[in-house]
């Protein structure tokens, strides 16, 4: 009782210059909460009505403690970014949006939606199979993902790009007869782009696949049995009922192996492909300024996964539906709310009604 | 129960289940008339829910068959052998057939009205419009018009299982399969729950009902199958069943679960 009128005495305080709130046991809350504070254990007096008072929220104050120490460091590693002329700013600011750096940019957001879309729905199609009653199907998906995860992306990529030398010709006709559709020199087939696609791609699918046979795995068993038993058809039922479950698990998942195909693609660098990496590689060759230029690549490569992580929150918050009782705030709902409660706290009640229509 | 019923007509003859060396049904044979009501009751892994599941062809039988309305469940004759329909088939005999599950398995990323609405749309082809419409009915039957937007993670076990029996309705099914459609409830939940059985038990639909609710079967079953082991041990109506049972495994149960201050 105690520490609870301490409080009341303090917002009491606080409040003092506002009209008094109506109390039932004293002419004014002020004096009486004091009193109350000062002698605790006075005997008991009628139970006072505090539905006029304001609240005041919790302090917090070795959150603002850490929050000043994080801060001072993130200056400090500022501060040394922007004044050491080693990183030479100058040339990273002439770069970054240089026509040959934007054109390898595009190269490498072009690879990485392409192998990343394609990769994706061939994993789908193998997670399917893996998940299939048929031994065949299975065994072929779970041979796909053994031999595409056991190679490394590098033998693979540059494996595809000498198919020619493999293979001369590649051609669709009726085997083990004479009869071809259509027959071309594999040289003229698997240009660098489509050798950069087909490996980035299949590696990709090896790899989702089990992203995706894990997010399915992880939904009921109850739930398509439910599905069947209203007569729900089959392609709806893993489309309709278990996919976006299923979503849920494969997102966070799946967003990690976007990202880190977002960089990945710069291995294609090994057939001269001119992406992102590549091109700036050619430019410090020439310029030998090395570090700027690294730095203009990373940049871009902070910027391309920032924007990923936005898409990634709003996706998973929207498949979260149903999944958690009420949706979480999105970060900007918080920050208004932040402002709004903490501006109130110190200024008048008007803000603090406001602040809970935000909540 | 009901008089008018004329569809609903089931006819379980000698059905046999096993998984891997055990034998779960033991030829079991079960008639239930239309609109007619039967409660299951029986300890626990005597076969009650792979029977309910045999109904709809979710379990397929490994000897006997199963007709509804004189038509076979998950096959059909040519010349003198039984084939396996295919799936769509399949589907098609389901939405006759609606079940209620021990953990309702409501859809958690739907809202209420879209549990109710999915399988009218894609599984009987209706106009979505109509089958909001028709959804909207049956929620207020169940006594959630007010919450057809809910998620089920947003109800209470009670609510959710009233929505999972509008779900079934939805189809208009002849006949309807619960499975312990109260097991998973707290006590303080499982009275509206059955009083919405107990409506639809005078609708004229066959129900087929597993439970452990003692004093619900009685009020509401034509006849109590009482099942242990793979087999129908004994079944009549309720008054005979717990007042009279002549089978000593029936009434050793009986003593387990209903406690002495259970009269009929
Ligand atoms: N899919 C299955 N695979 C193997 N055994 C099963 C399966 N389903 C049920 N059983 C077994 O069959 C027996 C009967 O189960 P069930 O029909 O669920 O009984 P009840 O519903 O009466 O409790 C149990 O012993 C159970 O372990
Ligand atoms: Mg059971």
């Amino acid at each position: 009782m105690s520490s609870a009128a301490t409080t009341v005495a303090q917002s009491a305080q606080q409040s003092a210059p506002e009209p008094a709130p109506a109390s039932a046991a004293a002419e004014s809350p002020t004096a009486a909460a004091a009193q109350s504070a000062a002698a605790p254990d006075a005997v008991a007096r009628p139970a006072a009505d505090y539905s006029d008072y304001k609240l005041v929220p919790a302090r917090h104050p070795w959150r603002w403690v850490g929050t000043v120490l994080v801060a001072l460091g993130v200056v400090a590693v500022a501060w040394s970014l922007a004044t050491n002329p080693r990183w030479e700013w100058g040339v990273v600011a002439k770069w970054f949006t240089a026509q040959s750096v934007v054109n390898g940019l595009l190269e490498t957001l072009k690879l990485t939606a392409i192998s990343g879309a394609l990769g994706f729905i061939l994993g789908f199609i193998l997670a399917l199979m893996r998940l299939s009653a048929s031994p065949l199907l299975l065994s072929v998906s779970w041979t796909f993902s053994w031999i595409f995860r056991s190679t490394p992306l590098l033998v693979q990529m540059l494996l595809w790009y000498n198919l020619g030398y493999l293979y001369e010709k590649i051609s669709l006709g009726i085997p083990f007869t004479d009869i071809r559709f259509f027959e071309v020199q594999t040289t003229t087939l698997i240009s660098q782009f489509a050798a950069a696609v087909l490996g980035l791609t299949l590696n990709q699918a090896a790899y989702s696949a089990e992203i995706i046979r894990g997010g399915i795995l992880s939904v009921d068993q109850g739930q398509l049995e439910a599905a069947a038993a209203l007569g729900i058809p089959a392609w709806r039922r893993s489309t309709r009922i278990v996919l976006p479950q299923a979503m849920r698990a494969i997102l966070p998942t799946a967003f990690n192996e976007i990202i880190g195909l977002v960089k990945g693609t710069s291995i294609v660098y090994v057939l001269a492909y001119s992406e992102l990496f590549y091109t700036v590689q050619v430019i410090y060759n020439r310029t030998q300024q090395v570090l700027p230029l690294l730095l203009v690549a990373t940049l871009w490569y902070v910027a391309i996964t920032s924007v990923l992580s936005v898409f990634q929150y709003y996706i998973e918050r929207h498949y979260s539906k149903g999944a958690v009782r009420n949706l979480p705030l999105t970060p900007l709902q918080k920050a208004r709310k932040f402002f709004a409660t903490h501006a109130a706290v110190n200024f008048d009640r008007v803000n603090l009604d406001r602040a809970k229509d935000i909540r | 129960m009901s008089t008018a019923a004329t569809r609903g007509h089931v006819e379980i003859t000698n059905v046999r289940k096993s998984f891997g060396g055990t034998e779960v049904l033991k030829g079991v044979s079960l008639t239930v008339p239309p609109g007619g009501v039967a409660v299951i009751v029986g300890p626990s892994g005597s076969g009650k829910s792979t029977l309910l599941r045999t109904i709809n062809h979710l379990e397929k039988a490994d000897g006997g068959y199963i007709t509804i309305d004189g038509q076979l469940v998950g096959y059909q004759v040519r010349g003198n052998k039984l084939h396996e329909l295919r799936e769509k088939d399949i589907l098609k005999q389901r939405t006759d057939i609606g079940m209620v599950f021990q953990n309702f398995n409501l859809f958690p990323h739907l809202t209420a009205l879209e549990n109710v609405t999915e399988a009218p749309v894609v599984a009987l082809h209706r106009n979505k419009a109509e089958a909001r419409k028709r959804a909207l009915e049956l929620l207020d039957r169940v006594g959630l018009k007010d919450r057809a937007d809910a998620y089920p993670r947003q109800l209470s076990g009670g609510q959710q299982q009233r929505v999972a029996i509008a779900r079934a309705l939805a189809l208009d099914p002849k006949i309807l399969l619960f499975d312990e459609p109260t097991s998973a409830l707290d006590p303080e939940l499982v009275n509206e729950v059955l009083d919405v059985i107990r409506e639809l038990a005078t609708s004229g639909t066959t129900l087929i009902i597993v439970t452990h609710e003692m004093g619900f079967a009685r009020d509401v079953a034509d006849t109590v199958v009482f099942m242990d082991d793979g087999q129908i041990v004994e079944q009549g109506s309720p008054q005979e069943i717990f007042a009279n049972p002549r089978e000593p495994r029936t009434r050793s149960f009986f003593s387990k679960v209903i406690e002495p201050a259970f009269n009929i």
